[in-house]
């Protein structure tokens, strides 16, 4: 599951992810972050059964965590199935399906929006989940 | 056998004629030999969907009232040529829009155009005797125009070299996003089913023989700018008009970085009527090479990195120093095929006559660079040429010092042999006196990785380094790494005094 954590680097560079791994034990996957002098964001990916565990710890040590909530989303009436998207993305989110098709797998998606930014008919974007995960993913 | 372009019509006409796109080709030949194939198969059809960026239409307004002259022509914006009469205009695909710069040009027009919107038309003029009025501004839709011919001037490219990007930085070309290190290629074209390429001496597809283009029944005119049948890069100028096209096979695209493109469908039928024809609609992705062509320089001769098949850059990767490397299309394949089965049914109907050219393209030319006589300005003509310099195990004081002095920036950091190995600006030595450290020399402050250039590079393209790099200085190197002078910000001013008179 993939989960956004944001915390405040005010009170000081605690390293929170490198702490939650050594509490837990639980190996944590950083896909994107951005950190600057005075906060910071990354979108960690950890296995769904140490979901709860790791978001404990995380709150504890003064970090808040939410599920995203956007995904990248393909207007299909704009997509002409070129494929530029294919090679640029760092996930490999996108690939062609057997008649050539371009097939999207969010789930591997981490929002870094480079797709969104070169697609030549301008028909990626990120959108809001049309189900909301319930129970914040887990 | 004795097979005629009328013989086929007569097939067409009577609906027993075999028409076949140019994927089943191979395996058609394949299974019945190259005789069989021949009596079998009377037409091939092709099909292509890419970005085209020379292409755009021509249109005819009508007269207003009073009349005018139209001068300057804009279309929501984009400015069109009105260079043509009074009501004329062309306007090209690339053309950006004075308003909304790239995420809108001519391409989006013609696109908005055949998908039945509105266009604002403005246009100026100086007014004339007989064309008294000097402004207009109108609403118009594509049916009121009397005339909106789209005219292509370079369509259907016979193959396109892929891309790579040797260099640290991402590039934003036409060919699409390159990652740096050679991280991905991108490539254009339907391969196999490229019209060119299943007549690649251009036996059948010539002046005056019919093209599917953008929906459209239209029509090759002949050869198309830049034909360079010589080195494998055969054109086509083609024509349709817009008012028949189908916005489907037809698309406004903007590459970042670039600019704003057309998407266009357009495919050929080819009638088979001997042997070379059909082995040459046999042909496989297997057999159509490409150069992967590294953007990273920036030059007009860009170096090949390696040759690779169509089917190699379709099969998602291509092994590039020693790495397997993703592939992007650019163009559309699944679109392509769309394309030549709808050239299928279309000959078949009839809607698409398959016909000999009226004029043969011609097969021996070879596009030529452009002839410059004057050379625009180079590193060595605006360089500083007097070098301040420091050593490595300087103290930081010491290069404080020769920065006040030499009233610069930016000294470069020279190892005894003169060979270039950091920079250090005044932000630098500012930044370690500030946070005092351990930092006690140069070495400790210097940034190792110095963007450069040489006396003999294009002023133009130095600059672009200093833009994207947001930098503004670059050390002057010759072949040994020596410095021996630095361009900076303050010298481009130069330019206006001896070279932008």
């Amino acid at each position: 599951v993939k989960l956004i954590v944001t915390f405040s680097r005010k009170a000081g560079r605690k390293p929170i992810i490198a702490q939650v791994v050594k509490d837990t034990g639980v190996l944590i996957n950083v896909e994107r972050a951005l950190i600057d002098s005075s906060e910071g964001e990354a979108l960690i990916d950890i296995p769904d059964e140490s979901c709860a565990l790791v978001k404990k710890r995380l709150a504890e040590l003064g970090a808040s965590v939410r599920v995203p909530e956007e995904v990248i989303t393909l207007d299909e009436s704009r997509c002409i199935d070129c494929g530029a998207c294919i090679s640029i993305c760092p996930q490999e989110v996108f690939t062609f399906g057997g008649d050539w098709k371009l097939v999207v797998r969010g789930e591997k998606c981490v929002l870094c929006g480079r797709c969104i930014d070169i697609c030549p008919q301008g028909a990626l974007s990120q959108k809001e989940k049309a189900e909301p995960n319930s129970s914040q993913g887990c | 056998m004795d097979k005629t372009i009328a013989r086929i019509r007569e097939r067409i006409r009577d609906g027993n004629a075999t028409v076949v796109t140019a994927e089943e080709m191979p395996a058609i030949v394949a299974e019945l030999g190259e005789e069989q194939a021949l009596r079998e198969v009377d037409v091939v059809t092709t099909g292509t969907f890419g970005a085209m960026c020379s292409s755009g239409a021509f249109f005819n307004f009508g007269h207003a009232d009073p009349p005018i002259k139209m001068e300057k022509i804009w279309l929501n914006d984009v400015e069109a040529y009105g260079g043509l009469a009074s009501v004329d205009a062309y306007l090209g695909a690339t053309q950006k829009s004075a308003t909304r710069e790239e995420s809108y040009g001519g391409a989006h027009v013609i696109e908005d155009l055949i998908g039945g919107k509105s266009v604002e038309l403005r246009a100026l003029s100086t007014g004339t005797d007989c064309y008294p009025r000097r402004t207009l501004t109108t609403d118009l839709l594509l049916e009121n125009l009397n005339q909106a011919i789209m005219l292509n001037p370079r369509n259907g490219y016979q193959r396109y070299n892929a891309a790579s990007n040797s260099t640290d930085r991402t590039l934003y070309t036409y060919m699409g996003m390159l990652l740096p290190n050679g991280g991905n290629v991108t490539y254009s074209g339907s391969g196999l089913l490229n019209p060119i390429s299943n007549d690649p001496r251009l036996r059948w597809i010539g002046s005056g023989v019919s093209a599917f283009l953008a929906g459209a029944p239209g029509m090759v005119v002949g050869e198309g700018t830049q034909h360079s049948p010589a080195s494998g890069f055969s054109t086509l100028m083609v024509t349709g008009d817009m008012k028949a096209m189908n916005p489907d096979y037809l698309r406004a695209a903007t590459m970042k970085g670039y600019g704003v493109t057309l998407y266009i469908g357009l495919g050929i039928p080819i009638p088979v009527l001997d042997l070379e024809t059909v082995r040459a609609t046999a042909v496989r992705d297997e057999d159509i090479f490409v150069d992967v062509i590294d953007y990273g320089i920036p030059s007009r001769s860009r170096p090949s990195l390696k040759k690779v098949s169509y089917a190699e850059l379709k099969s998602g990767f291509v092994e590039l120093n020693g790495e397997e490397v993703r592939t992007s299309s650019l163009s559309s394949y699944r679109k392509a095929r769309e394309v030549a089965q709808l050239v299928k049914f279309w000959v078949e109907k009839e809607i698409l006559p398959v016909c000999l050219p009226t004029r043969r393209i011609d097969l021996q030319k070879s596009a030529m660079p452009l002839r410059e006589t004057v050379q625009g300005p180079r590193v060595l003509d605006i360089m500083d040429r007097v070098v301040i310099s420091i050593g490595e195990d300087e103290e930081i004081r010491t290069a404080a010092t020769k920065l006040l002095k030499g009233e610069t920036n930016h000294l470069p950091v020279v190892e005894e042999s003169g060979r270039l190995v950091g920079i250090v600006t005044t932000y630098d030595i500012s930044k370690a006196v500030a946070k005092p450290g351990k930092a006690s020399v140069v070495r400790d402050i210097m940034k190792k990785r110095v963007i450069t250039t040489t006396p003999e590079e294009a002023v133009d393209v130095a600059v672009r380094k200093l833009e994207k790099n947001n930098i503004s200085a670059l050390p002057v190197i010759d072949s040994e790494h020596h410095v021996i002078g630095m361009l900076t910000a303050n010298n481009l001013g130069r330019l206006f005094g001896r070279w932008l008179k």
